[in-house]
């Protein structure tokens, strides 16, 4: 028995969780979403979201070979940023739109850094981009819910054009009764998803409420019709701000680790989402608000260090900075 | 902090058993902080029970007594439970339990005893922090700053032990004597004996027979609870400034093992030679807490407590979060063993390490608020300077971020070398 004992350094017990089951059950979370994108829009949607995740688990293990790391398609990292993408996207692309964009998410946005956890962009919204920048017209023609594929624009894009979007009652956009992209539609639900992360503790508040709370306040201040009289509550209903505040900017890997960090993440990326919103060239500005912040991470993270035991607030960070 | 499993279960209510006498010790020779004791005896020496069998010339140093009667039949290299190996006094006992000096001392002499003679005879009898860091306690009760607050520390945060609880629930007359002379020893006024709720029958003896002038904290099961500055920063809701100790803030903690054995050193005028130990694990059938002489090799106990039903991979000598796991079943037990574990094959599974997604888990639950992830990344990488700058020296390695990790980063271990790669 003496020569066959395992030494190693402490501590000898774990708890259960692995970033594989994270991984699984974020994606596990955005299910419901997905669900409501194919019933709203039917097949097409489905074939999009299959397409790109095959896509991502396809390359992730293509490239993994290449580089020689150990293979591991089934972490379900790459499932999740298929279906991530898939949801950013609207229903009646080409199919071979998904793909090359799940490529470029995987390939530029992720596997390029060094793979998992080393990437500095939300691999998701990287792709994402990548296609609005080259294929912007696929990007932005959405189809009316239902089988009949009859193309229309989206709330936001109603509201910029018109000033006004009264046709969409608050209950049309909660159950996501109007254009937009596969996942982001159904408010509801991607907040059954959001609430099943919060009960696992897989998301904090941090980012995802003052992101929300952010924009809301700011749609609210600067209305169409003078300060304050803006629709706060259509903005936090429509386009991809559920989504990307509760799946894409609570990202680990790519959003501050303290809490005071995520705060001001969730804060920056509400006041990009809105400046874009109101005064910028686009309707929608959830994808560019996340990835900018996503930019501005090691930063924050260098200046909102935790305060170490025993040390006052000021002179922690004279001795960490 | 974090709740963690417990698997206290097994031995909770199991009274402290003792051991029968081995029939050989091996007594380490540095079982504390500080110089390591020259030996007193000689090969062939007859020693009995309690007798002084090696000291140092060193102010930092704890003495070492026989803890069974018999002869010296060697002076060698042994397996050390911190050390990997050390110099040990080999004792072959004689089955007697003869004790060096058998006498019970009156609570009146006890009573005349100034801090000048408590701490010498503290001194006298070897005691060192029984909770693991081994500090000699002679030194840490003459803190050279005035202290008005002793915490008691029974918090035994560690999952599986019971060694400190059993203590408490079976001697707490005895503890509260012991802590009476602490008090008086350091000058303390304000006393608290630190218990996590997980142990309402300690908490329970302690209520019913303290008076009125000690507080009894009851503090959340967590780890790392029984922390010194943890501790400390949870009972008196403030901290030990960085780079200090907890006199500058005129606070002294004391385990409950060490203050027992205080109690007993002044009170029976007998040195610490035997201590409790909590033996468990899924391999064994009969988890015990025991009361084992210093130096019985933990083969003996764990066959005591036997019979193994699995075999074990992995013994680990303290608790699962900061034990040592050793390479041999022949270490002895030592002045700060509270337990020995016995984990099998798929408890002590290593496992696989995958790259850190930044959860952010190991961040929020940091007691010494470090961000482990990246000390572990700057340790890696062999950047020692910014391992420094995120404040590794602050770390004290309860290992609560490895526990958390879903990426399973050996943060600890990381940590521990970048320790010594600084201290170069």
């Amino acid at each position: 028995m003496t020569d066959r004992l395992i030494v190693a350094v402490s501590p000898h017990i774990h708890n259960k969780e692995s970033v594989r089951k994270i991984m699984w059950l974020v994606s596990l979370s955005l299910v419901p979403a997905g669900a409501a994108g194919v019933i709203i829009f039917g097949w097409s949607a489905f074939w999009v979201i299959f397409w790109a995740v095959i896509t991502a688990v396809v390359a992730e293990g293509i490239l993994q070979l290449l580089t020689k790391k150990k293979v591991a398609i089934l972490d379900g990292s790459a499932v999740l940023t298929g279906l991530l993408l898939a949801y950013n996207l609207p229903s009646n692309v080409p199919f071979w739109l998904p793909i090359v964009g799940s490529f470029f998410a995987i390939a530029i946005g992720k596997q390029v850094f060094g793979g998992l956890g080393q990437n500095i962009f939300n691999p998701a919204l990287t792709g994402r981009v990548f296609l609005m920048a080259c294929w912007p017209k696929y990007m932005t023609t959405f189809v009316n819910p239902g089988y009949d594929a009859i193309t229309g624009a989206t709330p936001l894009a109603v509201l910029r054009h018109a000033k006004m979007a009264t046709q969409f009652s608050y209950w049309d956009l909660l159950i996501g009764r109007h254009g937009g992209c596969i996942g982001e539609v159904c408010i509801l639900a991607l907040l059954i998803g959001a609430a099943f992360l919060f009960v696992r503790k897989y998301i904090s508040w941090h980012i995802p409420i003052t992101y929300i709370l952010t924009v809301g306040l700011l749609t609210f201040i600067f209305g169409p019709n003078g300060y304050f009289s803006g629709d706060w509550m259509f903005h936090i209903l429509t386009g991809g701000l559920i989504l990307g505040a509760f799946f894409m900017a609570t990202d680990y890997v790519t959003s501050p680790l303290t809490y005071k960090g995520q705060i001001i993440f969730g804060t920056g990326c509400g006041v990009i989402t809105a400046v874009i919103r109101l005064w910028g060239g686009y309707p929608e500005g959830v994808s560019y608000a996340i990835l900018m912040m996503n930019a501005a991470t090691p930063i924050i993270d260098r200046f909102t260090k935790n305060r170490i035991y025993g040390t006052n607030r000021n002179s922690s960070r004279r001795a960490i900075s | 902090m974090v709740r963690l499993a417990e698997c206290k279960d097994k031995t909770e209510h199991k009274p402290i058993e003792v051991l029968l006498l081995p029939k050989k010790v091996y007594i380490p020779l540095s079982q504390h902080l500080g110089k390591i004791c020259v030996p007193e005896v000689k090969v062939g020496d007859l020693v009995v029970r309690g007798q002084l069998i090696a000291s140092a010339q060193a102010h930092v140093h704890a003495r070492v007594h026989a803890s069974i009667s018999g002869k010296v039949t060697a002076i060698q290299d042994w397996p050390h439970p911190v050390l990997g190996r050390c110099k040990a006094i080999v004792i072959e006992g004689d089955g007697s339990d003869k004790l060096s000096s058998p006498s019970r001392i009156t609570q009146a002499e006890v009573d005349s005893f100034s801090a000048e003679q408590i701490r010498n005879i503290i001194f006298e009898a070897g005691i060192v922090g029984m909770g693991g860091a081994s500090f000699p306690t002679h030194i840490k009760l003459n803190p050279p700053k005035p202290v008005d607050t002793l915490i008691v520390n029974g918090a035994e945060c560690e999952p599986f032990l019971n060694s400190d609880n059993r203590l408490m629930i079976e001697k707490a007359k005895e503890i509260i004597a012991g802590i009476k002379l602490v008090a008086k020893c350091v000058g303390a006024k304000n006393v608290y004996i630190a218990i996590e709720d997980n142990k309402p029958e300690a908490i329970k003896q302690f209520q019913s027979i303290c008076d009125k002038r000690y507080a009894i904290s009851i503090l959340k099961s967590q780890y790392p609870q029984g922390g010194e500055k943890q501790l400390i920063k949870n009972v008196l809701r403030k901290e030990v400034p960085r780079g200090k100790l907890p006199f500058d803030i005129a606070v002294v903690v004391q385990n409950v093992a060490t203050i027992y054995a205080i109690y007993e050193a002044l009170y029976l005028a007998k040195p610490l030679y035997e201590r409790t130990v909590t033996v468990t694990g899924s391999c064994i059938d009969n988890p015990k807490n025991l009361l084992v002489p210093i130096g019985t090799p933990i083969k003996e106990l764990i066959n005591y407590c036997g019979p193994i039903t699995t075999k074990p991979a992995k013994i680990i000598i303290g608790g699962p979060m900061m034990g040592l796991a050793q390479f041999t079943d022949e270490v002895p037990v030592i002045k700060s063993t509270g337990g020995v574990l016995l984990f099998s094959e798929k408890e002590a599974r290593v496992l696989e390490e995958e790259f850190c997604i930044r959860c952010g888990a190991c961040v929020r639950e940091c007691p010494a608020g470090l961000m482990p992830c990246l000390i572990n990344l700057s340790s890696e990488k062999s950047l020692w300077q910014q391992a420094k700058d995120y404040g590794v020296a602050d770390c004290i390695e309860c290992g609560i971020c490895n526990y958390v990790c879903p990426a399973k980063r050996r943060l600890v271990q990381t940590v521990k070398r970048a320790k010594l790669e600084i201290a170069k």
